[in-house]
Order: structure tokens, then C-alpha cells, then sequence
């Protein structure tokens, strides 16, 4: 029953929002409802944890053999409870930002996470792909919407781009519909599935390649640092924070128990994909002076090594992916953060026209240099448990074991990498003198220091002690695993 | 048989009704109240009241099927009397007669929805087409609009030449013109006169429908018919041609699918192809709408390749969905003095509640999930993937992802540009809500077809 309601109170939440016209009560009306939702979340992880509230089936179209039925497993419970910790995060730090139409916006906006619970806890594919779209949909108007100057042209970019890829991916679901015994579209039914070598395999690239479109993996990049660039920074955070989780989310879910002979078969090449995304996004994020691409090419290499670590089918890797996934989501919200309160102070976004900002706002420059550092997955920051278990897995990988060496060397580098950009980024930022823009600079409001604070404490905190994440993910991978490997020993 | 009598009559009396009224406004009612009444009865013999009990010789059927698509072209031409039936006014000076030959045109819907012969195919198919080629040149002082009643019944009786010969030659090798016996023709035994009937009636209904390469007509025409019209004629009426297709080739040509299947895969393929390559390069949102009712037949061809039970569930909805969708467009843009797509720009500014209703006929027709055009292309994916053809499928999702690019710049223009294009739009209280009605019952669809579609089966 829970469940139900972590889709259903931002829908019914946003969709009220359509109608109140006041802006103070617009922002304060969907504070109130993300809260609603992060306590259903937290409820569902502490103390509501009967299958009854983790489960919720109903009848759907009938004749079409889809039912709605959702459901909350250790891995739709971690995105849950990012997305519900985000978005309370995300209307805070964009509290002073004027939007016009601000109840359209915002409206928008918990229509989005309706869109992104269902994803994250539908275990029928037809319903998934219904969700998939409702997430897609909202957002596509955000950024068109309220975004920078060149938004049109670059919003329908993305929109064409992940449109396309989701609807080859019903002609596939489609497909595995029909193999089902009992013609349904149910998680169930299709993990029972044994198909065919070359079957799955093509199955696997029509599936992989709409999941690939949304993290995004190299080559199918290309829309995502415009897109970041142009979006309103709230569309942004949801984007690059929550949204490209979808993709890794696809993949584990919907790809990887399906096709367990297609996703070994083929791993070395996914791996080699990340692998060249990785160096490749990390090496130009060096060259960026705008500070909302530098973020997206490095929100590019971090996935990256995530879907390396995912494609080498060990156990440790998927529980660091599946660390990783949180994780990544709060620091790079914590680096969105920073950006929108640069770019609404001084209206620049480029490197080389601020500086010497730690004299002028040293609070910010504390917090921010704490965000950083997860990013660059420092020991004792929440980055680093995360990275430290993907590369274990990666060199553990029994898919690319012939070249395990270079797959993990690659990933290691990224790391040098990363700092080189996040650690420049913070020099150009903060330190060296200020000049006639940052001048006149004031520290950070109230509300952005609360909110990167409390962005601060969980970022250490899960550095220290990251054991509840653990757990939560434990059950989830062993469940997995071994739902992976019965089905690669059929094959076989 | 309940609908067809009563909307013949409503016809007559349509005819007369200019020497009693006087005034338009009592003409549009009386032709309303004719309307729902057509559609009343029609729901009757629905639930099993007929009121004629006439022999038809086996020549008419009127089963589930072709009840429940009368109903729904029924309901169609209501929303489309809703919302269009004022601007016939401009049109010409002959108000009365326009709303008989839109009865008349009923009539031929209903009779191709439902022959069983193929004399009442072609009956059908003509008592369908006259009245449509008088109402394309019924604006008689433009020069385009009767350029294009020309072309239309030049290539029109071209198209009808062909079915009759292709019907002759079908007679020639069965020796019947009854559809729905079984043929018993055997893959390498069929004869040439029954091939040759065969492809002549499949190119002829190609024409109707405009599938490719026999929709060169259809641009010309739709630009150049009064708006009014066009949306009738691409909604109703073409969805009227695919039910007689699919029927045609369900009853008559079913059992010697190995000689058509490919050619029909081909059509598929080719008018999805060139309806929504054209249609990006539209300017004019009339064009852009004429190529994209192309595209859709490419989608509803599909339904004529698969023939199963999907196939004809998924037609049914189809032909519902892009009707509603299109001719709530259509209603708003013979509105409009601007056609072009920059004549819509900043409309969400001045119309807000009919710019979401735009939005959602316009994301049904891009076939975005929650709404009914989803469904429809879903169902029409699910048959041509059970009737084995998956490339075809993926062929037909690529061309809807096209189909996204033209749609959606509809919508960046209404909200994302700014201009004051076709401000000061006079638009009745009415009108809106008749949108707002068409864009609930999109949506209600695209959640529940089986509203609809369970009318098949109880």
C-alpha cells in the first residue's frame, strides 16, 4: 500500500498545483508534499516492511495481460528513498529562485517524481514503460520551458533522442510478451524466460541501447551536456541526479535477468563503451570553463564507471553500483546546488570570470570543498566506499577477465582525473583574487547552508558508516545473483 | 441497419429542411437532433433492438464489428458537428445541403462498414465519395478548392475503374460476389484472374485510404478542400475506408494471405516512410496535418497486415483515437486565419485551456503513452509482432519517433514562441468545452480502451 502512495501523493500533489495560483503557497504546497513523500520513503525502509505495504498489484487492462502492480525490493528502495531525499533538497536550494508561472513549474516537478517512483517500483513492463514516459514528459516541458536561451532546439534533442530509444524498447518488450508462456508482461514471467543465444542477444541491444540513451554511455552522450546546460538547475539536478539513474536501473532490472547469456556474451564490448566514456567525458570536463558542462562530463565519467562495474556480473561491484547510484546522486545535487547560487549572484557560470570567493563566502566554500571531495571519492567521504567497491569488482570481473587489467587501470585513472577537474574547479572558484564580479559577493542564505549542510552530514556520515546502505543492498544483490546465475546455467 | 435508414432520411430531410428554416442556427439544430438520434438507434441495435427487420439477402451484415465502428464514426461526425458546424457558413451559401451530403456520406460509411458483398463494397465505397467530391469544391469562388474537387474526382473514378474491374475479375474466378466463403485455393494453384482481382481491389482501396504510392491526391486535396471538410474527410471517411479494407480483405482474401502478404508489408512500410519524411518539411499545419493522416494510414495498414484479433480490437481504437485527436485540431485551426506554423505562436498565452487540449490530441497523435494514440499504435505493434513480422514493427516505432519532430513543434510554437499571430480569436464557451470533452475521452481511452473495445464482445 505504501508504495502506491509514493506514487500517488506527488501526482495528486502536482496535479493540485495546476490550480493554486499564489507563489509562496505554490513552493510551500509542494515542500510540504515532498516531505509527505520522503516520510512515506523513510516509513517504507524503517518500520512499514510487510509485504503488504511493499507490494501493491491491481488489475489493468485485463486483455491486454499487464496489471499494475508495483513493488519495493532493496534496489527500487534506494532509488525510492533518493528520489524522496532529493526533492526536498532541490525545492529548498532553488527556494529564492523566481520562476514565472511558478505553480506550472513546480506542478512539473512532483509530476516528474510520480513519473520516477513508478519506474522505480513497477514490476510489470508494460506499466514501466508507461512510467518510463510519464518521468520523460514532464521534464521535457521544464526544460523548454524555463530554460536558458538555446533550450528549444536542445530540449528536443534529448526528447528525441530518448524517445526513440524507449520506443524500440516497446517493440522489444513487445516481443518478449509474446515468448511468455502466459502471455503477461510481469517482471516474473519474463525472468522465467529462456531464450535463444542470438535472440538475446539482439533483444539485449534494442533494451540496452534506450537504457544507454537515458545515463547516457558513449557513444549516445551527445544530447546530455546541452541539455544540462539549458535546463532550468532544478530540471537539472532531477536530470542528472535522479534521472540517468533510470538507465542503470533498466539495465539492472530489466536487462540483466532477462538476458543473462546476451549481457556475458557482450560485456567486454558494454565495458569498453564505459571504459572510453570514462577517460573520454573526464578528459574534456579538464578543458570546460563553464562550470554546468564541467558537472555534466563528469556526471557522464561517473556513470560511466558505474555501468562498467555493473557489466562485470560480480557480486561486490553490483553492491558498489548499487552504493554509488545514492551517492552520486547527492553529491552531484550538491554540486548543482553551488552552481545555481554562483549563477543567480554573479549571472556568469564560467570559470576564468570568478575567483577568490573563500574570502567573501567562506560557509559556502567549506561546504562546497566537502561536496567535491565525495565527488572525487576521497577515504572517509561517501564517494569512496562506492568507487573502491566498483573497482573490486571490475577487477574481479568474470566477463572481461582477459582484460581485467586494463578495464581497472582505466577506471583507477578516472579518479586521477576527476580530482584534476573538481580540484581545479575549486581553485578558479574560490581562491586566487577577486575580481569586479565577485567583488560585491555575500555568503550563502539560510536555506542553502541548511540544505548543503544537511547534503554535508550525509555525505560524511555515509562515508564513515555507510553499513545501512549495505544492508539495504545485500539481500537485494544475493537475490539477484543468484536469479543471474540459475538462468546463465541454463544457457549454458 | 438501424443507422443507415435513419441517417438516408435525416439526408432527405436535411435536403428539404432549407425551404422550412429560414434560420441557420434551427438548421444546425435540426441537423444535431438528427445526428443523435442516427447515433441513439445505432446504440439500440447495439444491445439487440432493431426496429427494420429486412432481408438483405446476405448482401449487408451488420455484426459487432461494423456496429461499433458505425458508432464510432457516428460519435466522430457529432464532435466534429460540435465543433465545426458554424463555420460551414463560410463555406458557400448552400448551409443546409452541406449537413444532407454529410448524411449521405454516414450512409456510405455505414454500408462499407458492413458489406458482404462486393456489390455493396463498391456501393459503399461511391455513395461514400460523391458527396465528398461536391463538398472539396463546395467554396466554388476559389480557385484551389475547386483544383483540388477536380483532382479528387478525376483520380477518385480513376481509383473506382479499378475496384470494379478488380471485382469483375474476382466474379471471373469465383463465379460469386459474396465475401467471407472459404475460396480453397491452394499456395501455387490460386488463378491469375483472382491475383490480378486481388491486387486491382488492393490498389483501388489503397487509393481510398491513401496509403503510398497512390496518396499523391491527398496533400493537394486536403490543402486545397475547405477546412471544414478536409477534417472530415481524413478522419471519418478515411477511417471509413480502412474498416472496408480490413473487411475486404478479412472476409474475401484471408485464406490466400501467402499472395499478399509482402505487398501489403511493402504499403505499410512505404506510406509510413513518405507520410512522415514529408511531413517535417511542412509549413502550412493543414499540409503538415494532411501528410500526417498519411503516416497514421501507415500505422492502420499494419491492422490490414496482421489480420487477427489484436489487428481488428486495435483498429477499431485507432480509427477512434486519430479521429477525436485530428478533428479537434482541425476544429481549432479553421478557426484560425493563420494556418502557418508560426500563426500558432504564443497561442498557450492567449488560449491556455485549449493549448492543453492541443497538447494532449497532439501527443496522442505522436502516440505518447496515457493517451489513446498509444494504445492504438500498441495494439497495432502487438498484432504485426504476433502476425511475425518483428522489423516491420521496428520500422513503424522509428517513423512514430519521426512523427514526434513535426508534432512537437506545434507545441514549442504555442508555448515556448512568442506572437500575437491570431490574437483576438472569437471562440464560443461551447467550443472549449466540446475540446476539453474530445481531450478527456483521449485520455480516459489511453487508460481504459477496453471501454470501447469490450463493445465487441458484450
Amino acid at each position: 500500500m505504501i508504495v502506491l502512495l509514493l506514487f500517488l501523493v506527488p501526482l495528486v500533489g502536482g496535479l493540485l498545483l495546476f490550480f493554486i495560483k499564489n507563489d509562496t503557497a505554490v513552493r510551500w504546497w509542494s515542500l510540504l508534499v515532498s516531505l509527505i513523500v520522503l516520510f512515506l520513503s523513510i516509513a517504507s525502509n524503517v518500520f512499514l516492511k510487510s509485504t503488504d505495504q511493499l507490494n501493491f498489484s491491481a488489475p489493468w487492462m485485463g486483455s491486454l495481460g499487464s496489471s499494475f502492480s508495483l513493488k519495493l525490493d532493496g534496489l527500487s528502495q534506494v532509488l525510492t528513498l533518493l528520489t524522496a531525499v532529493s526533492y526536498p533538497i532541490i525545492l529548498l536550494a532553488t527556494w529564492k529562485t523566481a520562476y514565472r508561472k511558478s505553480n506550472n513549474f513546480f506542478a512539473l516537478m512532483l509530476l516528474t517524481q510520480a513519473g520516477l517512483m513508478g519506474v522505480f517500483t513497477a514490476t510489470d513492463a508494460l506499466l514501466f514503460y508507461f512510467f518510463w514516459e510519464l518521468a520523460l514528459i514532464p521534464v521535457y516541458f521544464l526544460c523548454s520551458g524555463w530554460g536558458h536561451e538555446r533550450r528549444i532546439p536542445v530540449t528536443f534533442k534529448f526528447f528525441v533522442y530518448t524517445f526513440t530509444a524507449s520506443v524500440v524498447m516497446l517493440v522489444g518488450i513487445l516481443y518478449l510478451y509474446f515468448q511468455t508462456p502466459d502471455r503477461s508482461f510481469s517482471m516474473q514471467s519474463f525472468y522465467a524466460l529462456k531464450l535463444p543465444a542470438t535472440v538475446q542477444s539482439w533483444l539485449f541491444w534494442i533494451l540496452f541501447i534506450a537504457f544507454a540513451v537515458k545515463m547516457p554511455v558513449f557513444p549516445f552522450h551527445t544530447w546530455q551536456p546541452d541539455t544540462y546546460e539549458q535546463s532550468p538547475t532544478a530540471a537539472t539536478m532531477v536530470l542528472s541526479g535522479i534521472m540517468v539513474k533510470m538507465g542503470l536501473f533498466g539495465l539492472i532490472r530489466w536487462v540483466w535477468p532477462i538476458f543473462p547469456g546476451a549481457f556475458h556474451a557482450w560485456g567486454d564490448v558494454t565495458m569498453s563503451m564505459g571504459l572510453i566514456g570514462v577517460i573520454y567525458a573526464s578528459l574534456i570536463a579538464i578543458q570546460q570553463d563553464d562550470l554546468k558542462r564541467l558537472i555534466a562530463y563528469s556526471s557522464i565519467a561517473h556513470m560511466g564507471i558505474m555501468v562498467m562495474a555493473t557489466f562485470s556480473e560480480s557480486a561486490i561491484g553490483m553492491q558498489g553500483v548499487f552504493i554509488q547510484m545514492f551517492n552520486h546522486g547527492i553529491n552531484i545535487i550538491g554540486l548543482w546546488i553551488v552552481v545555481e547560487l554562483i549563477e543567480r549572484q554573479f549571472g556568469t557560470r564560467k570559470l576564468s570570470e570568478l575567483g577568490g570567493l573563500a574570502q567573501k563566502a567562506p560557509a559556502l566554500a567549506t561546504l562546497l570543498v566537502i561536496v567535491a571531495l565525495g565527488n572525487v571519492a576521497l577515504p572517509l567521504t561517501n564517494g569512496f566506499i562506492g568507487e573502491f567497491l566498483m573497482f573490486n569488482g571490475i577487477w574481479s570481473s568474470n566477463t572481461a577477465n582477459a582484460h581485467r587489467i586494463i578495464f581497472t587501470v582505466g577506471a583507477l585513472i578516472s579518479i586521477i582525473l576527476s580530482a584534476v577537474y573538481t580540484l581545479n574547479m575549486i581553485k578558479k572558484i574560490f581562491f586566487g583574487n577577486t575580481n569586479t564580479i565577485t567583488e560585491q559577493a555575500h555568503d550563502a542564505y539560510l536555506n542553502e547552508k541548511v540544505v548543503l549542510g544537511i547534503l554535508a552530514v550525509i555525505i560524511v556520515v555515509l562515508g564513515v558508516y555507510p553499513q545501512p546502505l549495505l544492508n539495504l543492498g545485500n539481500s537485494f544483490v544475493e537475490v539477484l545473483m543468484k536469479e543471474v546465475n540459475v538462468a546463465n546455467l541454463i544457457v549454458k | 441497419m438501424n443507422a443507415l435508414l435513419f441517417s438516408a432520411v435525416s439526408g432527405v430531410i436535411m435536403m428539404f429542411s432549407g425551404f422550412m428554416l429560414k434560420s441557420n442556427a434551427a438548421i444546425r439544430t435540426l441537423a444535431h437532433i438528427l445526428l443523435l438520434v442516427v447515433i441513439t438507434v445505432n446504440i439500440l441495435e447495439l444491445r439487440g433492438i432493431t426496429f427494420f427487420n429486412i432481408d438483405t439477402k446476405g448482401l449487408l451484415v451488420f455484426d459487432r464489428f461494423a456496429l461499433l465502428f458505425t458508432l464510432v464514426a457516428s460519435i466522430c461526425t457529432l464532435a466534429f458537428f460540435l465543433l465545426s458546424s458554424k463555420d460551414m457558413e463560410r463555406v458557400g451559401s448552400n448551409y443546409p445541403d452541406y449537413f444532407a451530403l454529410l448524411f449521405f456520406v454516414l450512409c456510405g460509411v455505414v454500408i462499407s462498414a458492413s458489406f458482404k458483398s462486393l456489390l455493396m463494397l463498391f456501393l459503399g465505397i461511391e455513395v461514400l465519395s460523391i458527396p465528398l467530391y461536391i463538398l472539396t469544391g463546395s467554396d466554388k469562388r476559389n480557385l484551389k478548392s475547386n483544383e483540388a474537387s477536380l483532382k479528387y474526382f478525376l483520380m477518385g473514378s480513376f481509383s473506382t475503374g479499378l475496384m470494379l474491374m478488380g471485382i469483375a475479375f474476382v466474379y471471373g474466378a469465383t463465379g460469386t460476389f459474396k465475401t467471407g466463403i472459404p475460396l480453397g485455393f491452394e499456395p501455387g494453384q490460386v488463378p491469375v484472374l483472382m491475383t490480378a482481382g486481388m491486387m486491382l481491389l488492393l490498389f483501388s482501396m489503397s487509393f481510398k485510404v491513401s496509403a503510398s504510392p497512390f496518396h499523391f491526391w491527398t496533400p493537394d486535396v486536403y490543402d486545397g478542400a475547405p477546412t471544414v471538410f478536409t477534417s472530415f474527410m481524413a478522419t471519418v471517411v478515411k477511417a471509413a475506408g480502412f474498416i472496408a479494407f480490413m473487411r475486404l480483405f478479412n472476409d474475401l482474401f484471408g485464406s490466400i494471405q501467402f499472395q499478399w502478404k509482402l505487398l501489403v508489408a511493402i504499403i505499410a512500410a512505404a506510406t509510413l516512410f513518405i507520410g512522415n519524411l514529408t511531413a517535417v518539411f511542412q509549413q502550412s499545419v493543414k499540409r503538415m496535418l494532411a501528410y500526417s493522416s498519411i503516416s497514421q494510414a501507415g500505422f492502420m495498414v499494419l491492422a490490414v497486415y496482421a489480420l487477427n484479433d489484436d489487428a481488428r480490437e486495435g483498429l477499431i481504437l485507432y480509427t477512434a483515437a486519430y479521429s477525436l485527436a485530428t478533428i479537434g485540431i482541425f476544429g481549432l485551426l479553421t478557426k484560425m486565419n493563420d494556418y502557418t506554423f508560426d500563426g500558432f505562436n504564443g497561442f498557450a498565452k492567449q488560449q491556455p485551456v485549449l493549448a492543453v487540449t492541443m497538447v494532449i490530441f497532439l501527443l496522442s497523435l505522436a502516440g505518447i503513452p496515457l493517451t489513446a494514440g498509444f494504445l492504438s499504435k500498441f495494439y497495432m505493434l502487438r498484432a504485426t509482432i504476433n502476425g511475425g513480422s518483428i522489423w516491420l514493427a521496428v520500422f513503424a516505432v522509428l517513423m512514430a519517433a519521426i512523427s514526434v519532430y513535426y508534432y512537437f513543434r506545434l507545441i514549442q510554437a504555442m508555448y515556448f514562441k512568442d506572437g500575437t499571430g491570431n490574437a483576438g480569436m472569437q471562440l464560443s464557451t461551447s467550443f472549449k468545452y466540446t475540446m476539453v470533452v474530445l481531450a478527456a475521452v483521449t485520455i480516459l481511452l489511453g487508460i481504459f480502451p477496453n471501454l470501447l473495445i469490450n463493445w465487441l464482445y458484450f
